[in-house]
């Protein structure tokens, strides 16, 4: 039996006077692997925001089963949200996520650096060590965040939107790993693209202001409109493609 | 240059300008460098002039006005971090308020000073060679709390920088980093105004990195060419001042910007040989 990582009960959370999320009632496990979907503006990235502590909620809790002080929770944000002018190097970036809440001094275990040097070559980038971010392609640069959020070895991995600015070879590629990486921790996957997740999530959650939490990584256009997310479904290959009719919920959202 | 070097040493106040020069070139190269990769120029800028508000109220109570403006710059600084937070004030135009704020309480207050105001040019176009021993121990008491805390935390600087909000799910201390952060910068702002007045500090902290981002994109290396950098148009502008008989200040920014062109030349041919 998976043990249960994080408890949101009844939560509330906005911007300033805007209340996103409403009531929202969701549990992870230390094995799922849940693809968040659902129409932009419906609170997908406040959803990850109040669950990685960014956003206070208003009302209700949000609960961490687990010691936070040993226990990391690994974070992609979405890639636009970055000066590519900053000058930091990719390796510096990737050893940012081994930095916590301790005051120390500025001085890198060798062990450390030997672990961001394997995460990059894992990732085929280890030649990029030493360039500036900002000149790398989008697909690199998701690849160096990748690492950065999981030097740390976290207990659940949140990602928002990795497959923005990349190409389709890349975004297989990611998802694998994902899969792979599932084995050691639990992944919450954003995505805006529900038909290529769907081969890799083991459940879904959809978030419009309310989050509606379905127990398979299948989904039918009945149900999502059933949980009032109105989202295109889209796949790639063999599968037919479906392509959700607008429903009226759609003109209500923001 | 050489006949001028040994004319100018045997005067205290030019050994005393020399030694402004460096420790400016210091902690203007760091903050600027910080100022610059995260983007706020236009903050720096506003607690600069704010800072004049303190100056007014310096001259009016009779104490070193560059207490006062330090003084005045910190309390802006940490209501600019604090404020931007919390209150949904659109940011750039807060800034301008806080800048012509301070601005206004300054010349009111220096308005009310009975007599004539001693100086007043020096703080607003900058006067090297009239810096005082006072004003040195602050430029060098910051340099130095800023190097300690820069060598101390410089990747806690740097990743809180880059990605404030992967930082604090990280849980690194954001707010302890960048509240020190907004201090340093507005005392090295402010302990700055010496060397280019109110009305020019703002290019020492900018014009170098400038100059130092046309050739790395590491923050490390950035901060030591801009201090380089920083020193070259600073003690040249000296120097120009000095033998064409023009305020210290102007001739600094002057030949910073010449500095920029030629860097900007300089990477241009070398990138055509590489090319």
């Amino acid at each position: 039996m998976a043990d249960k990582l994080i408890e949101m009960r009844s939560v509330y959370a906005g911007y300033g006077n805007a209340v996103i999320l409403r009531d929202v009632d969701l549990d992870i496990y230390s094995d799922d692997f849940i693809g968040v979907i659902g129409p932009n503006g419906g609170g997908k990235t406040t959803l990850i925001k109040t669950i990685l502590g960014l956003i206070k909620p208003r009302k209700g809790k949000v609960s961490y089963m687990f010691d936070r002080d040993r226990h990391a929770i690994g974070y992609l944000p979405q890639l636009h949200k970055f000066d590519p002018r900053f000058p930091i190097k990719v390796c510096e970036v990737v050893l940012s996520g081994l930095y916590d809440n301790r005051l120390r001094p500025s001085i890198y275990r060798r062990k450390d650096r030997m672990k961001a040097m394997e995460l990059l070559e894992s990732m085929n980038i280890q030649d990029l060590a030493k360039m500036p971010i900002g000149e790398l392609s989008g697909g690199q640069m998701q690849r160096t965040f990748l690492c950065r959020a999981i030097i740390s070895d976290p207990i659940l991995l949140i990602l928002d939107e990795p497959n923005t600015y990349v190409d389709n070879k890349f975004e297989h590629d990611l998802y694998d790993r994902l899969k792979d990486l599932n084995k050691r921790m639990a992944i919450l996957l954003v995505s805006h693209d529900i038909g290529t997740i769907s081969y890799y999530i083991k459940s879904i959650a959809c978030v419009n202001h309310k989050v509606h939490y379905h127990g398979s990584g299948k989904i039918t256009q009945d149900q999502l409109a059933a949980y009032d997310c109105p989202i295109q479904i889209i796949t790639h290959g063999a599968v037919p493609h479906t392509v959700l009719k607008t429903h009226q919920d759609e003109l209500d959202t923001e | 240059m050489n006949w001028i070097l040994s004319d100018l040493w045997q005067f205290d106040f030019f050994r005393n300008a020399m030694l402004t020069a460096f420790l400016a070139a210091v902690s203007c190269g760091l903050a600027g460098t910080y100022i610059v990769s995260r983007r706020m120029v236009f903050i720096s800028g506003g607690l600069t002039h704010a800072s004049f508000g303190g100056i007014g109220i310096g001259y009016f109570f009779g104490f070193n006005p560059i207490l006062g403006a330090a003084l005045f710059a910190v309390l802006s600084a940490l209501g600019i971090e604090y404020a931007s937070k919390r209150i949904s004030v659109r940011e750039d135009s807060a800034i301008a308020i806080l800048w012509s704020f301070g601005m206004a309480v300054g010349i009111i207050f220096v308005f009310l000073t009975p007599g004539y105001a001693p100086n007043l040019m020096n703080y607003l176009f900058g006067s090297i060679l009239t810096v005082s021993r006072e004003d040195i121990c602050f430029l060098l008491g910051l340099t130095i709390i800023m190097l300690v805390f820069f060598i101390f935390f410089f990747r806690l600087i740097l990743f809180t920088a880059f990605d404030e909000n992967f930082a604090i799910t990280r849980r690194m201390p954001v707010q302890f980093i960048n509240y020190s952060m907004m201090i340093l910068i507005a005392l090295t702002m402010v302990f700055n105004i010496r060397v280019a007045g109110i009305i020019l500090v703002l290019s020492l902290l900018t014009i170098p990195q400038t100059i130092a981002s046309i050739f790395t994109h590491d923050f490390f290396r950035m901060a030591v060419i801009s201090m380089v950098a920083g020193w070259v148009g600073i003690f040249g502008g000296l120097m120009f001042s000095y033998s064409l008989d023009i305020p210290s200040g102007a001739s600094i920014i002057f030949l910073l910007v010449i500095l920029f062109f030629i860097a900007r030349l300089i990477s241009y041919f070398l990138h055509r040989k590489a090319g």
